[in-house]
């Protein structure tokens, strides 16, 4: 099923959608794998699953920290993608891989994408690949039913965003704020102004990200997006209290039934 | 040749390399800065404003000197040397330092932040803020702290904030992903100076630009003094900048051979040196802005570097200088740590000059082929920086007693302060 129909299918049920994320390898694949488990339990919509990367420099602290150790663990991309496959084929979230375009480059633009689609991903988040440099990989990516999922900012102008949701598929990845991963966001009129901006752009459903970590967050993009996007907050909860820490974040978000 | 007479829809690309891999968030700050230096670069005054300013603040233009010592007891070619070391703060960065605060100043923005690696780039930012009167930060990596401190004093002396990187190998590389981080969030009031030609597109141009005034002056200098051009000209080769900026004197002149010279660190082997081109452990890779050469294994992460030269120790090379490179006009070789500390002495003892760790690497190379070449030849090395910033780093190759005895008194002092 292509991402967008099994988005409509979701929204049908609840609000917001909620996308979760986790860095592969990082603490340990059998770490990831409980993580999965529990935020499955809760019902997520959408998983990323991150193939870390040396130089992760649209990530916060956090973040680096994961990619950084995982590499330092031995984590292969080959690894990455036999772990994909296995969540894939046992959860019924649908699968997001995020990282970096030096992964897909190094492997070569095609061998990612079928990669990706024998793994049986619904798309990519590449937050350093600009549109412009991406025509190639999309087309190869559209050829098999995935998914190149779309960035819109605070800083995009309502001209960008038109050339933005030209290419968009799957749904929009709406930066909440400027900067990068980690740090908290203020859900604010500006927030709300930046969707309802990227909202006349496409008729895609609008995942907001970047600070995502509370139940009033949650509510708000309930009132002015479709999909929530939880990464630093969730793992700096598994962090803090391994399976129960996970739990008791995610319950305490108050997410749709 | 024009290197930036770009074919449409390939702005910012030199054959395969090069391009602008940046998120989102920086897209319409990119484009902002791309429009900016466009406008200056078509403006005569622009140009002039910064010929000026380099000839008032930063001593330009700078000399060209004739070795005769050293090329005497070489038995070849006569060796001559662009003395970018006589700029302010000790170096070529300067050069690219001063035209990007005319730049920000352009584009209205009142803070920069910058990444160093030796500390000569930092400290040239450091100055320029101090000048121009912006708030400055520099985001250096806790390993090249630690090897350039007297760079880190200058630094914090002249009013900047320098910011220790703690993340991945905590060198040069790790420096640069932080102050994108810095700039993803502050681009409203915040240019980012970056210290080479790498990064993505405008930054290899702009920053060749300003450098390429260090080859204008050669070019004429060297046939003032020899009444002809050189056979070569020999550059290190870090991120590429102060190569590029002496090649772009001599790319039309067919008979002038072009010679950019890496870190051979330990050797050949990966993981042991900085070498992208002269040795075979590189490959092509998108990371940092950019596509270009990097040291990378097979899944893409790049790999640790190693130089004596801190501001040559790094991952990724000047897109430019790629090109060049593959339609055989630039030549690429390596010095290894060893070759360099042996060759620094040499020309400290026969010439009293006391080149940068970073261009004793094209000493190296010119030093080693000079004997081959005939006495009526003539070479040209471009001395990037001077070599009393690495006086730790250098007493430490050299094994100067003297040196560590005086260090540890001054320590044992602090100690009772």
């Amino acid at each position: 099923m292509r991402l967008n129909e099994y988005l409509e299918r979701r929204r049908a049920t609840r609000r917001p959608l909620v996308m979760t994320h986790v860095v592969c390898g990082y603490p340990s694949f059998e770490d990831n794998w409980r993580e999965l488990e529990i935020m499955a339990g809760f019902g997520v919509d959408l998983v990323e699953l991150q193939f870390p990367f040396s130089e992760p420099s649209a990530d916060g602290p956090l973040f680096v920290k994961a990619n950084q150790e995982s590499l330092a663990r031995g984590t292969t991309v080959a690894q990455c993608f036999e772990f994909m496959a296995r969540v894939c084929a046992h959860f019924p979230f649908r699968v997001l891989m995020m990282g970096y375009y030096n992964t897909a480059f190094r492997m070569g633009d095609e061998a990612f994408v079928d990669r990706l689609a024998q793994a049986g991903a619904a798309g990519f988040i590449l937050p350093d690949l600009p549109i412009e440099e991406a025509a190639g990989l999309r087309e190869l990516a559209l050829a098999r039913e995935l998914a190149p999922v779309v960035l819109m900012t605070p800083t995009s102008s309502d001209a960008r965003l038109a050339q933005l949701a030209a290419v968009a598929h799957g749904f929009v990845y709406v930066v909440a704020r400027k900067g990068v991963t980690g740090s908290s966001t203020a859900m604010n009129e500006d927030v709300a102004a930046l969707l309802a901006r990227c909202r006349r752009a496409t008729v895609l459903p609008l995942a907001l990200g970047f600070g995502v970590a509370t139940r009033e967050d949650i509510a708000f993009i309930a009132e002015h997006a479709d999909i929530a996007i939880i990464g630093t907050a969730a793992l700096r909860a598994w962090a803090s209290g391994r399976e129960d820490g996970l739990r008791d974040f995610l319950a305490s978000l108050a997410l749709p039934a | 040749m024009d290197l930036f007479d770009f074919a449409p829809g390939r702005e910012g690309y030199y054959g395969r390399y090069g391009g602008a891999f940046l998120p989102e968030i920086l897209h319409s700050t990119i484009e902002e800065l791309r429009e900016g230096f466009r406008a200056a670069k078509r403006d005569p005054a622009f140009w002039q404003e910064y010929r000026q300013l380099m000839r008032e603040y930063s001593g330009r233009p700078t000399p060209v000197t004739h070795l005769a010592n050293l090329s005497r007891q070489l038995g070849g070619a006569q060796i001559y040397v662009k003395r970018e070391d006589l700029n302010h703060t000790g170096s070529h960065k300067i050069n690219n330092v001063m035209g990007q605060g005319l730049l920000c100043r352009r584009l209205g923005k009142r803070r920069v932040i910058a990444e160093t690696g030796a500390g000569q780039h930092g400290f040239a930012t450091a100055t320029m803020a101090a000048k121009f009167g912006f708030r400055c930060r520099i985001y250096m990596g806790a390993v090249d702290i630690a090897r350039q401190r007297p760079n880190v004093f200058w630094m914090e002396n002249l009013g900047a904030e320098v910011v220790s990187v703690e993340d991945g190998q905590r060198t040069l590389k790790d420096a640069i992903n932080e102050a994108m981080r810095d700039w993803s969030t502050n681009m409203a009031d915040t240019h980012y100076v970056l210290g080479t030609a790498c990064g993505a597109h405008p930054f290899p141009e702009m920053v060749s630009w300003f450098q390429s005034i260090i080859g204008l002056e050669a070019r004429e200098q060297i046939l003032a003094a020899t009444g002809r051009l050189p056979d070569r000209v020999y550059a290190c080769v870090g991120g590429g900048s102060n190569a590029i900026g002496i090649f772009q004197g001599f790319l039309d002149d067919a008979g002038v051979e072009l010679v950019g010279c890496e870190a051979g660190g330990f050797g050949p082997g990966k993981g042991l040196h900085a070498a992208r081109l002269a040795y075979h452990d590189a490959s092509v890779g998108v990371a940092q802005g950019f596509k270009t050469y990097f040291l990378q294994d097979e899944q893409g992460n790049m790999l640790e570097t190693h130089s004596v030269a801190a501001g040559l120790d790094y991952i990724g090379v000047n897109p430019i200088l790629v090109w060049l490179w593959e339609q055989g006009r630039v030549r690429f070789e390596a010095a290894t740590d060893a070759e360099v500390a042996e060759t620094l002495r040499l020309v400290m003892r026969t010439e009293g000059l006391i080149p940068a760790l970073e261009s004793t690497h094209a000493f190296v190379r010119a030093v080693r082929e000079a004997p081959s070449l005939g006495r009526d030849a003539v070479i040209l090395i471009n001395q990037s920086g001077r070599g009393d910033k690495d006086i730790f780093t250098v007493a430490d190759a050299l094994g100067d007693a003297n040196w560590k005895r005086f260090i540890g008194a001054k320590a044992a002092q602090y100690a009772v302060e």
